[in-house]
């Protein structure tokens, strides 16, 4: 009997090392993710309600929340265009140096934000390269939301390159070729066959990026001026609060940042299950 | 609508297949490292055929149907449907149908809408009436036999209804042409026959002019009115089912087109001879020479016939069909024989795994003559 029975419990899953991994990434999640936010929870323990209100509805911070979501949205639908402009090439077409574009596109990732916001500041000061160009023609970029939203999407464009690269890697040439046998012409083609094919891709990259931006602070500070009203981001407000020693208030509106974060994960993962659901005729 | 090829030809460049290089493997390799996919082929395909290209793999047969298609470019040579030259004319405007082996049906739409698709696509001012469009993509779908599967998306399907939904979609447009990519090589054997025994019958209804990818003998032969046999880019044979087997042109036809067994021997005064192994082959001059038979062309005895002295032993036995399947070996044989006798000899001759037998063939092959050559009746009964 109970050696039938510990048989049978060891039956029960093939793969080994089931609870030494998950054990490991426990810990690990518990250490990195979850005591930190305990700690926020700790800092916002300390405010009423009625104070937590009145610190997040803070005027200065409302027109924040504001350039934030504006800019971040301009970003992501900025990459969304021109990173999947960049991975159809990447993946459609054989050119020399692809590779090394290819290697490019994780340069975001690799340089560290400050590098890149200073960068951007310097390009686009009254008097860098790119800004007296733009100077003439009435646009300023540095100082202003546009700056804000080009610092954005410079640092999470590989977002959308790397999410849609793979998907548009593996569509068959077979599908395109179809649709031009049944006379479709290219911008059709593109419009009815490959983008649906992409979308869910597409839409997750593009709302990663979007969440990126919503939480970028180094490149955006240099760029951004910070201005109050017009362009102070809510990060930057986090910074500011930190620097008076206001901790409660830091983290009564990084808990803003945070679930608003999370509610844009999580709504996109449940998009794309149902949307990866419906195509593979509901059976998951 | 017929189909007239001259000179077509293909060579690929080392670089010049793109990333997706796909359709073509293989094929001879010219001098200077450059691949020929095809040498110039003339075909003529009459208005109404039902034309098989069949091959192994890397014989251009692919490389030739997509360039009819318009889906790759010719290096030379011209395409005619009927009396439009197409040879330049972009794939979308050819007015063919395309099914592609796996399918490439839009995963992302419906049934109804795949089907309806090449319809929806047309420019407004030729666009049907969305209530003609509706009444055309259900006559196509109940022609197919999938009425009550329109709204289904394509991973609801099995794979045969998918071949079945692509084939409604390629018929849509009323395509002058329909050309098949190994339509069938995908499926499992039992439906594979199943839709073979329908597309000959769609055919003989709709009448479409048809050229068709294969490397199943069996399906070329069955579904054809002529095949093409191509191997290494080169036409090999154009015959109906029945010359091509009966009169194949050269050797790889032969071999191509059913099992073969090989007899290799020393002749002398018209008497081949291999170990212990003599074969009388009448009219065939002195020297080494290599004949092949058919499994069906042996007939096994239990004592050495008048003309010939070929002991076997029996391998394996499948007595599984309309007829046996029997594994020969012998210390003169190279590789097994494969034979294929009847029920009533098999009993007769009371065959197991191990018994010594004497082969007999009624009928031997040559290829190394300019002409094939048929040595036959050779068996005395």
């Amino acid at each position: 009997m109970i050696a039938q029975a510990l048989t049978r419990r060891r039956e029960r899953r093939v793969l080994p090392g089931f609870g030494l991994s998950l054990g490991v990434s426990l810990t690990f999640v518990s250490l990195v993710l979850l005591l930190p936010l305990t700690s926020l929870v700790g800092q916002l323990s300390q405010l009423s309600w009625s104070q937590y209100w009145f610190l997040i509805t803070d005027p200065r911070l409302l027109a924040s929340y504001t350039v934030t979501l504006l800019a971040a949205a301009v970003a992501a639908l900025f990459n969304a265009v021109f990173g999947l402009l960049m991975a159809w090439v990447l993946v459609r077409y054989e050119f020399p140096g692809k590779r090394l574009v290819d290697a490019l596109m994780d340069l975001p990732f690799a340089l560290p934000t400050a590098v890149a916001g200073i960068t951007l500041a310097t390009l686009y000061s009254s008097n860098g390269w790119i800004g007296r160009l733009l100077e003439p023609l009435g646009i300023s970029v540095s100082y202003t939301w546009i700056g804000i939203a080009l610092a954005m999407a410079f640092t999470s464009i590989p977002f959308v390159v790397r999410t849609v690269q793979p998907v548009l890697e593996d569509l068959p040439a077979e599908v395109d070729e179809a649709a031009m046998t049944l006379g479709a012409s290219d911008g059709l083609a593109f419009r009815r066959v490959i983008l649906p094919y992409l979308w869910p891709a597409l839409v997750t990259g593009t709302g990663l990026a979007f969440v990126r931006s919503l939480g970028e602070f180094g490149a955006v500070i240099f760029i951004a001026g910070g201005k109050p009203y017009e362009t102070e981001i809510t990060s930057l407000m986090i910074f500011v609060k930190l620097q008076e020693y206001d901790y409660a208030g830091a983290s009564a509106v990084a808990s803003i940042v945070l679930a608003t974060s999370l509610a844009l994960l999580l709504a996109i993962n449940l998009w794309q299950g149902r949307f990866i659901k419906r195509l593979h005729g509901g059976r998951g | 609508m017929s189909i007239r090829l001259s000179q077509i030809d293909k060579t690929y460049g080392n670089k010049g297949r793109g990333s997706k290089g796909r359709g073509s493997k293989g094929h001879g390799h010219k001098d200077d490292g450059r691949t020929r996919a095809l040498e110039p082929i003339d075909l003529d395909i009459h208005d109404g055929e039902l034309i098989g290209l069949l091959g192994p793999s890397g014989s251009g047969k692919t490389t030739l149907l997509r360039i009819v298609a318009g889906l790759e470019q010719a290096d030379g040579g011209t395409i005619h449907f009927g009396e439009r030259e197409v040879t330049h004319v972009h794939v979308r405007d050819r007015r063919i149908g395309f099914v592609f082996q796996h399918y490439a049906l839009f995963r992302h739409m419906s049934v109804f809408d795949n089907v309806a698709f090449g319809l929806t696509a047309m420019p407004r001012s030729q666009r049907p009436s969305s209530g003609e469009i509706r009444t055309r993509v259900m006559q196509l779908l109940e022609m197919v036999r999938l009425q009550d599967f329109a709204e289904r998306f394509p991973a609801q399907l099995s794979g045969g209804q998918q071949q079945r939904v692509s084939l409604a979609r390629a018929l849509a447009l009323k395509p002058d042409v329909l050309l098949l990519d190994e339509p069938f090589g995908a499926l499992d054997a039992k439906v594979r026959q199943e839709l073979r025994r329908w597309l000959r019958h769609l055919h003989e209804e709709l009448h479409f002019t048809s050229l068709f990818v294969t490397h199943d003998q069996e399906e070329a032969l069955e579904l054809s009115d002529r095949v093409v046999v191509m191997s290494n880019g080169r036409v090999e044979q154009i015959a109906t089912p029945d010359t091509l087997y009966r009169q194949p042109a050269n050797r790889f036809v032969f071999e191509f087109l059913g099992d073969v067994n090989r007899l290799e021997g020393d002749i002398e005064d018209e008497v081949l001879t291999c170990g212990n192994a003599r074969v009388a082959v009448p009219g065939v001059e002195d020297g080494r020479r290599e004949l092949l038979l058919r499994p069906h062309e042996i007939r096994l005895d239990d004592q050495p016939g008048p003309r010939a002295h070929l002991p076997v032993s029996v391998t394996a036995v499948v007595p599984v069909g309309a007829e046996v399947r029997i594994e020969l070996e012998a210390d003169w044989l190279g590789e097994p024989w494969l034979a294929t006798i009847s029920h009533a000899d098999f009993e007769r001759l009371a065959i197991t795994r191990g018994k010594r037998l004497y082969a007999q063939p009624s009928r031997l092959h040559r290829f190394d003559t300019p002409r094939p050559q048929t040595l036959a009746p050779l068996s005395i009964s």
